[in-house]
Formats: structure tokens, sequence, C-alpha cells
């Protein structure tokens, strides 16, 4: 008996979520690949890797919605100091030999080979089994050693406390945070918030996707458009790769 | 000697204080009400056991919606005044760690406030 | 034999106690107050993000395990005035790592979980290693100590001080790869660094051990050797060479990549600080002035080679701050051929001030060891070292 209530509300929290989320997020997904919500109590797969393809040459210098909608989405203040966390930025490039000019957003490349896990005592900062690279919050003891081995200098310190916590978000004072491909969105069959809000801004330069699956739009596009990785001499496989650079 | 005798004298009755004052738990704020996920007097014991191990499927492996989910816990038990589970003596969390004098850690990170979504009525 | 203490040398000595403890303690308050209100109270930042804090740490542990070097010449290879030295070294060493890892440790953004970091160990990570090694370390010294102190242990020194010397060679080896294993950094991932390091705790723990020592026989009103102290400086002579060469060799294979140039020249010129703590700090005023206190005929006193030994000391810090912040204050490069420019310091200069709660919080580290060694030496009193004419015979032939 006890259970059957347990089990109806929990299955009407549940569903209200779902639905209300979907509701939400709806209008972007039209385009893209649907990521399909994987069911409860089910565990990450190694089947997906889950990856990126950002097109420089859609991407605006001088456009922030990205970075708006990460901060927006997982509860951060806006940066403006060097102690402030960014797990995403606009970044302006200036070709030196040409001159030409291209901006890109930047953020945890989610490597195949993490040299943040390889370096961090705890196993704090792990690489989940469908590729995302994240911190668990429970174990990180704030060394920072992740932040020095990062190529992309992906990772931020928490160096105040934190105050309005968002409840899917978890972050606190004195420990490492990046990019985790909003994981918590993911994992509900929904896209990263950045990919969404680039989409409804008109640029679409942010592609979201499964690598392994060789007809995601993502890979088709990646078959058929010349990409790099960034310091792809480093040997890190990352999961994100740029068009136009 | 005699200090040291009556020294452990205090001792061994200050240990007795608590039982003459028998009932004298917290007052709590339990918010929603109605029934928890599992047996209340099982759950103080074993929540924070519960929660532990849990975390770890969930942030590790992916696995969602378990039976124990610390948002759903302050979803129902935080606060109907003010949505939260800490902030004075009876507020749901805070009052039985302060009783028991542990230190909670789950709040320098996770919210402590229940998330109203639009459109659910609670 | 029991050495009888004066009146006033009691006062004295507790005196120093209460001046190390209030150090201590406000390296204590210093690291509550980091960890109370967050990193943002010091200097570190998103881009600079080990600071002073590291500097004292990674000085005083590099030390620690330099300074079991002298314990090594004297049991391992069995030359007798260093033999006699050993239980002294042996405690500098406890008290250099205690300090070191006293630094370390509250400088943590969640130094309340430390059992985390010892129940979760990650085998790739050299900063999990680290806490068995240094743990381990402490044993091991603690164990040395006693079989030099323990008349009836004598017969064990041989083989646990190899064990001690092996050990710490591991350490240092582990403390020059937490850089050596970076590879996303200009001024790290090089294979050179843990022999640098390992050369570099020869020097600076013969230093401390000097400093040490020629306080603890001025106090007690003894002179030194100048037999004793003629072999001791020579000793640290060869070994400020010997990092001198090592530091050179890895600045002048950077300047032949051309992808390294940039940075070089800003370490080297025109970095501001960096080239001027480099050049003037750790060249002149850490290695060549001390070698000139060192080895110049006129020259080789006991006050000159304390003198060389603090300079060699200064210098240690002034590499250590080029190396660990100077590294982190050349930015990235994540786009190589392009200039970039972003809201989170790309392609920017970082700019970096030691705060004071990381001054204070580095001192109380040293003060830590301090009061270790001063507490260690009045309770041991068979840690100063006796040299008698006959060792010295010994030592002739």
């Amino acid at each position: 008996m006890t259970d059957q209530v347990n089990l109806d509300r929990r299955q009407f929290l549940g569903k209200a979520s779902v639905a209300i989320a979907g509701i939400v997020i709806a209008p972007g997904m039209m385009l893209y690949d649907f990521a399909h919500a994987r069911p409860e109590g089910e565990a990450a797969s190694a089947a997906i890797r889950w990856g990126m393809l950002i097109d420089t040459t859609q991407c605006e210098s001088g456009c922030e919605e990205c970075v708006t909608a990460c901060n927006k989405e997982n509860g951060l203040p806006a940066a403006k100091s060097p102690t402030d966390v960014q797990w995403i930025r606009k970044v302006d490039l200036k070709q030196i030999s040409t001159g030409r000019q291209i901006s890109l957003p930047m953020m945890c490349q989610h490597c195949a080979e993490p040299p943040c896990v390889d370096v961090c005592p705890t196993k704090a900062s792990f690489k989940r089994a469908d590729g995302i690279v994240l911190v668990d919050k429970h174990r990180c003891i704030g060394c920072r050693y992740c932040m020095m081995a990062c190529p992309y200098k992906a990772r931020s310190f928490v160096h105040e406390p934190v105050l309005d916590h968002d409840t899917d978000m978890p972050r606190g004072k004195g420990t490492v945070e990046s990019c985790n491909l909003c994981v918590h969105r993911v994992d509900k069959g929904e896209q990263p918030a950045c990919v969404e809000a680039c989409a409804k801004s008109g640029h679409r330069a942010i592609l979201f996707g499964d690598l392994n699956n060789p007809n995601s739009e993502i890979s088709l596009r990646l078959r058929n458009v010349a990409s790099t990785q960034l310091r792809a001499d480093l040997g890190l496989n990352p999961g994100i790769s740029f068009v136009g650079l | 000697m005699n200090l040291l005798r009556a020294i452990i004298l205090l001792s061994i009755l200050s240990m007795f204080y608590g039982t003459v004052s028998a009932v004298s738990m917290p007052k709590l704020d339990i918010g929603l009400g109605g029934q928890c996920v599992d047996d209340p007097k099982y759950m103080r014991q074993n929540h924070m056991h519960m929660l532990k191990h849990q975390r770890d499927e969930t942030v590790r492996q992916g696995i969602r919606g378990g039976k124990f989910s610390l948002s759903e816990c302050v979803n129902c038990h935080a606060s109907k005044k003010d949505s939260n589970v800490l902030g004075t003596s009876e507020h749901f969390c805070q009052g039985c760690h302060e009783y028991a004098a542990v230190k909670i850690d789950c709040f320098e990170c996770h919210s402590s406030k229940r998330k109203i979504l639009a459109g659910v009525v609670k | 034999m029991e050495k009888i203490f004066s009146q006033s040398e009691t006062r004295q000595f507790y005196l120093i106690v209460a001046l190390g403890l209030l150090i201590a303690g406000t390296g204590l308050a210093a690291a509550h107050f980091m960890e109370e209100h967050g990193h943002v109270v010091t200097g570190m930042s998103n881009q600079i993000v080990w600071g002073m804090p590291h500097v004292f740490a990674i000085f005083m542990i590099v030390a620690a395990s330099g300074v079991l070097n002298i314990a090594a010449i004297g049991s391992v290879f069995g030359k007798a005035v260093y033999k006699a030295r050993a239980p002294l070294a042996g405690m500098l060493s406890i008290a250099l790592l205690a300090g070191g890892l006293f630094v370390l440790m509250l400088d943590l953004g969640r130094p309340d979980r430390i059992i985390v970091a010892a129940t979760n160990f990650n085998p790739t990570s050299v900063f999990a290693w680290n806490l068995p090694l240094y743990s381990g370390l402490f044993t091991l010294v603690a164990l040395y100590m006693w079989t030099l102190l323990e008349q009836r242990m004598n017969g064990w020194i041989k083989p646990v001080g190899l064990a001690v010397f092996t050990w710490r060679i591991i350490l240092t080896t582990g403390t020059g790869l937490i850089f050596a294993f970076l590879v996303a950094r200009q001024a790290y991932g090089s294979a050179l660094l843990p022999p640098m390091f390992i050369v570099m705790s020869f020097g600076w723990g013969l230093a401390v051990f000097h400093v040490v020592q020629s306080t603890m026989y001025s106090w007690n009103n003894k002179i030194q050797d100048p037999l004793v102290l003629q072999r001791m400086k020579n000793l640290l002579g060869i070994f400020v060479l010997a990092t001198l060469f090592l530091v050179a060799i890895y600045h002048g294979t950077n300047l032949y990549f051309a992808k390294q140039v940039l940075f070089e020249h800003f370490i080297l010129l025109n970095g501001g600080i960096y080239p001027n703590l480099f050049w003037g700090g750790y060249v002149v005023l850490g290695s060549i002035l001390p070698l000139l206190l060192i080895f110049h005929p006129s020259l080789g006193k006991i006050r000159c080679v304390v003198a060389a030994s603090m300079l060699v000391i200064l210098g240690a810090f002034a590499l250590l701050y080029v190396f660990i912040i100077g590294g982190q204050a050349f930015p990235l490069s994540i786009f190589p051929g392009y200039e970039a420019n972003s809201s989170f310091g790309d392609g920017q200069i970082a700019t970096y001030t030691p705060s004071l709660p990381e001054f204070l919080l580095g001192l109380g580290g040293i003060s830590i060891a301090f009061l270790i060694t001063t507490i260690g030496v009045r309770v041991l009193n068979s840690l100063l070292p006796h040299d008698t004419l006959n060792q010295l015979k010994q030592e002739a032939e």
C-alpha cells in the first residue's frame, strides 16, 4: 500500500517535470537530432559518445547568447573578475599570418583522454561512460591540479560561497567545476543550454549529438565538412570539433 | 584525589542528564507531511547512508530516478512557510542536525530550497 | 648523558617556542580565514591557481627530502663526520615535511575532505601517490632515528638508511613529476624536471642544514671544526653548480624550440618580475654569490657558509616563484597561430599579487618546522653533532 503511494507520487513528479521540460524546449529541438531520454534506472552507456561541432563561420563576435544561457541554466553569476567562474566563454581570434578574424565559444572539450582525469587525486574529475567529463563534487578536495593540467583552461575554481543554489546544478565553494555538457538535460533527452540558445538566436553555430552513431546529424556533418580539434597534436581526442579554424 | 573523584562522579551523572528530560526531541516543521520514502525511524538512522550510496550511482554512472534523491527530500520536507529545510532550529534538516550536533555538508553545494515547478500544485 | 639547562636557557627556550606557536597560530588563522570566505580573499584566481603557499610548501618538501642526504652520506656511504649529523638531519626532515604538508593541506579548497583524499586513490595521479610517499617518509625517518639513537638498534642503521635514501629519491621524483606530467603548460611537461628537483633538493637541504647546525652550535657556545665545515661547504658549492647547470639546460633546450621561444622570453627577458627574480634572485644572489662565498680562498669561514646557505635558500624561493607562478602567468597556447582575446584571460599574461593570508600560511608552515626542530633538539640531546678527533683522523685516511 505504502509502495503504491510512493510510486504514484514519484511518477507524477517525474512525468510533470518531463512534460514541462518538453513543452519549454521542444521548439528549439525541431531542427536537430532528438537525443532520447535515458530510462530511469539505466546507467550511461559507452555505446554513445556525446560531442559537439562548432561552426565558427556562423559564430558572431559580440554575441554572447551561449554564455548567457549557460549562466542561467546552471545558476552562475555573470563573470566580472578573474576569480569568477566561467564554464563557457566567447573567444575572439585573429590569425597572426593573415589577419583573418574568427569568433568561437570555448568550453570543456570533453576529451577521450582527459589530462584532468589522470591527475585528479580522488577521481573526482572523471569521464562518464558516455564521454562527458565532469567533476564529482562529493569527492573534489579543491586541490586545483586539474586546472593546472587542462590545456584548454576549461576549469574554474569556486572562489566564493555560493548563494542561491540551483537545485539541478549543485555547486559549492572550494570545489572545481566546468562545463558538463548540461548532463542533467542530456539525461532527459534534451540539448545543452548553449546549443539551444545558439539555435534560438539564429546563428545555429553549435551542433550537438552522438559521435558514435554514424547516422546522427553531427556524424554526417563531420564526414562531409572539414573540421579540426583544438590542440589535436596533444592526442587527447576531444569531443568538440571546430569548422572554419 | 578528591578532585579526581568529583570529576568522575560529575561525568557519570551528566550522562544521565539526557534521560531526565525524556522526550526532548526537537520540534520539526516536516514540510508537506504524508508518507516518506521509508519508515521515519529507519530514515533517521540511515538516510545518510542511502544518499551517499545512491549519489555515486547518479553522478558517476548516470542512473537517474533512484529511490533516494536529495532534491526530492527537500521538495517534501521544506517548510511550507519559506520552502527551506535550513534557517531555524525548527526547520527539518537543521533542527535534527543541531540536536544531534552533526554538521550537514550537503547544502554547501545543494539547494536547501524547494524547487517550485511552474504549473505543479504542491 | 643528560644535559642540564640553566634557568635563563630554559626561559629562552620557552620564549622561542611561544613565538613559534604564535606564528603557527597566525598561519592557522589565515587558513581558517581562507576556508571561511573562499579563495577570493587570496591573490589566486582562475588563471593563477597555485600561489604563494605552494612556493613555501614545495620548498619545504624538497628541502625535507634533501636534508636526508647528510644522513645518507653517513649511514649508507659510511662517512663518519656525516654519521654524527644523521640524527639532526632526520629531525629536520620530519620538521620540514610536516611544515610543508601543513601549508599544502590547508590551502586546499576543501581541507575538511582530507579523509576523502586518503580513501579515494587514483593511481595515475602523482598527488594521490604523494599521500603514501609522504607518510611513508615520516615512518621511515622515525624508524631511522630509532636505529641511530637506540644503541641496540645500531646494527640496522645501514639497511634502514638505505631505505630512507631510496624512498626520498622516489619522493622528490614524485615532486618533480607533479609538473613533469603537465603537458598543457609550456613551463612544465619536461622529463628534465624530476632530476632537476632531486639536484635542487641536495642543495636546498644542505643549505637548511647548515643554517640550523650553525645556529645550534652558536646557541650551545661551541665552535664548528673547520675541517668538517670545509667538506660540507664544498658539497653545497657542488650542488649549487649542479642545479645551475640543470636550470641552464632546461631553459637552453626550451629556447631551441621555436614554439617555446615566446615563453622563454617572458621568463628570461620581458616578463617583469619573473626575469628580475630569476636573474637577480636565483642566478646572482642565489647561485653566483654563494659560490663566491664558498669557493673564494680568502673567504670560507663559518659566517660565510651561513650567509651562502641563506642566499641559496633565498634563491630557491625566487626560482620556485618564477617556476610555479611564472609558469601559470604565461597564457596557454590553445590556438597556435592566432591572437586570442576573451573574458577569461585567453592570450593575456595573468597578474598575481600575493596576499597576506597566503604569506601568513606559508610562514605558519616554516614556524611548524621550526617548532618541531627546536623542541626535538631540546628533548633529544644527542642531536648536537659531537666530532671526535678519532673520527676526523679516520676521515683523513
